[in-house]
């Protein structure tokens, strides 16, 4: 019973992972194509799940801004949009923003220190944060797209028949499983069997030679960073809907630190590997070390276990070897 | 137009490919090219010689795009080319290659050449992720060509190793295959000997000799290597401090009393 009490966290933490892997692997698609380690993806995630509501709400956006100015009561349009839909359009609404960001900002910085590309997508970050408020209001706001929730009975009964012990899981967690899955895998497609992914490997690699081979790097910014967002949408869809569409959706962010750490920055296995090494360590060091030093350990379990990484293979587990030739 | 010819040595020189007319390109205060200019012929070797700093590089740079020069025309195939970025000129038919080598040296020697062909392959993205609709037929067609030049620049042992752990002679060899691999309507190359042993060097040279040869590929190159230079190239332009000394048959520039003193150092030193 112990045992598989210890194998149910082990699952409910790898679906954690899971989740941490989704919001990491939108810094890892940025850093990999342009080297920019984008401090606003966090932030995306939450812009991506606050206009994904205000759309299928059917809210005027600006609508604070609008009564003001105007002094008139608009607040809806009086219609809701389909889950679906609703989705579709925010993507567009996230290359859009891709665009405008590479116009207003990438563009202007070609050839410059990652540091200071890093500056700006700080406050990118700050930005986003002002305009989404602004935007759809900074009430805290319930997502529900149509994905199942709830513990799933099928499992709790199929494991209680088969073990005698019912594995409580979400079904929600179940879902996010087989969608984070999907999406890693279209996107290891894309880089590896298209030509434009291609073309996003070559200006990860060098920047002049792509420009000698006809890769246009405003084309493949735009590219990274609509993925990017369109990954942080997905990551805003699953964690708006388990706890609701707020501020502290942003800092989720923070959470995908230590994953990156652990997998590297410059690897889409290395993420999801991060991603659900984490997940998982935490669960079970709260559930087996927890009790011995007061609980609570999940809150900083991932962060001493990146700083650990970082002292004995700072590239990460997937990372490009740190090599000084001289 | 210029009517096709024949060169001294026997070879074709056809109809003038790209005219570069009164070239000025200034950094600042710098002027690294003063009023040059020349023109390169359909299926012709032609080289840009001259000493350190004499603007050699920056003459490539703008033909490929990456420098835009203040003053001057630029006419490509009977027409004359707005300022441009470097990615559009490669998408015109100009490939180059590096000084100090730009290679993606993450990527194997099949990947990186195959990023040559970028601009050759059309189809859509749809049908690429599906594999359907062309894009297998174009994948493969695609790869045929690339094995083609692979083949031909005697590369097969290596293609699948990630560039980066390749010797220096070798990374010059598959830039080249990348530059070709666009079947490139001029093809540049900036100092494609330099820092290699004198076997490299000839395989080298061989390799560009046939490249014109069997692909009828035009050639423009800035060479260090006055012997090399002499033996390669149909025509020759001498560039001495941003100016334009000497142009015509290696033969021709050889003898020019002004090349002599800029690479004897007669009048400088």
């Amino acid at each position: 019973m112990e045992f598989l009490y210890a194998s149910e966290i082990l699952l409910n933490g790898l679906m954690a992972g899971v989740m941490y892997a989704l919001v990491a692997l939108g810094f890892v698609l940025i850093y990999k194509a342009s080297g920019v380690f984008n401090y606003a993806q966090g932030v995306m995630a939450l812009f991506a799940a606050m206009t994904l509501v205000g759309i299928m709400e059917g809210r005027v956006p600006f609508a604070h801004l609008i009564n003001a100015a105007f002094g008139v009561h608009v607040s809806s349009f009086g219609w809701t949009v389909p889950g679906l839909l609703a989705i579709l359009l925010t993507a567009l609404v996230m290359v859009g923003l891709a665009i405008v960001i590479e116009k207003l900002v990438l563009k202007h910085l070609v050839g410059q220190e990652p540091i200071i590309l890093f500056m700006a997508t700080i406050g990118l970050a700050w930005f986003l944060e002002g305009l989404g408020d602004v935007m759809w209001g900074a009430d805290v706001k319930m997502l529900d797209v149509g994905l199942p929730q709830g513990i799933s009975e099928t499992v709790e009964t199929a494991t209680n028949n088969w073990l005698g012990y019912g594995f409580f899981i979400d079904r929600l967690d179940i879902w996010a499983t087989v969608i984070a899955a999907a999406l890693v895998a279209a996107l290891v497609g894309f880089s590896q069997y298209t030509k434009q992914g291609r073309a996003m490997r070559a200006v990860a690699d060098d920047h002049q030679a792509a420009l000698s081979v006809g890769i246009s790097l405003r084309f493949i910014w735009i590219m990274v960073w609509s993925i990017a967002g369109f990954v942080a949408l997905v990551a805003g869809i699953m964690w708006g809907t388990k706890s609701g569409v707020q501020f502290s959706l942003s800092l989720i962010a923070l959470k995908a630190l230590p994953v990156l750490m652990l997998g590297g920055f410059t690897s889409i296995p290395g993420a999801i590997v991060g991603g659900l090494i984490i997940g998982m360590g935490e669960k079970l060091f709260e559930y087996f070390i927890g009790p011995m030093v007061g609980g609570a350990t999940e809150n900083w379990f991932a962060y001493v276990l990146a700083l650990i990484f970082l002292v004995f293979r700072p590239q990460g587990l997937f990372g490009e070897r740190i090599i000084e030739r001289v | 137009m210029t009517q096709a010819t024949i060169t001294p040595d026997g070879r074709q020189a056809g109809p003038v490919l790209m005219d570069l007319r009164n070239i000025t390109l200034r950094f600042g205060g710098v002027t690294a090219i003063k009023d040059i200019s020349f023109d390169i012929r359909e299926g012709e070797i032609r080289a840009i010689i001259g000493p350190n700093g004499a603007g050699k590089s920056s003459m490539l740079n703008v033909i490929s795009g990456f420098y835009v020069p203040q003053e001057g025309e630029i006419w490509f195939k009977g027409y004359r080319r707005g300022p441009m970025k470097p990615y559009e000129v490669a998408r015109l038919g100009i490939a180059r290659t590096f000084q100090n080598i730009a290679l993606f040296d993450g990527m194997s020697v099949l990947d990186n050449i195959m990023t040559g062909r970028l601009n050759l392959m059309k189809a859509r993205i749809w049908s690429q992720a599906l594999w359907w609709g062309g894009a297998e037929r174009e994948e493969i067609e695609n790869r045929e060509q690339v094995e083609k030049i692979i083949d031909f620049l005697e590369i097969q042992n290596i293609r699948k190793t990630p560039v980066g752990r390749l010797p220096y002679g070798l990374k010059k060899r598959v830039e080249l295959a990348r530059a070709l691999a666009a079947e490139p309507r001029i093809l540049l190359l900036d100092e494609p000997m330099a820092g290699m042993n004198v076997e490299e060097k000839e395989d080298m040279c061989r390799f560009i000799l046939d490249v014109n040869d069997e692909f009828g590929t035009t050639i423009a190159l800035i060479e260090h290597d006055m012997g090399v230079v002499m033996d390669l190239s149909d025509r020759v332009v001498v560039m001495d401090y941003g100016r334009k000394i000497g142009d015509g048959t290696p033969d021709e520039v050889r003898s020019n009393p002004e090349v002599i003193s800029a690479y004897l150092g007669v009048e400088h030193a």
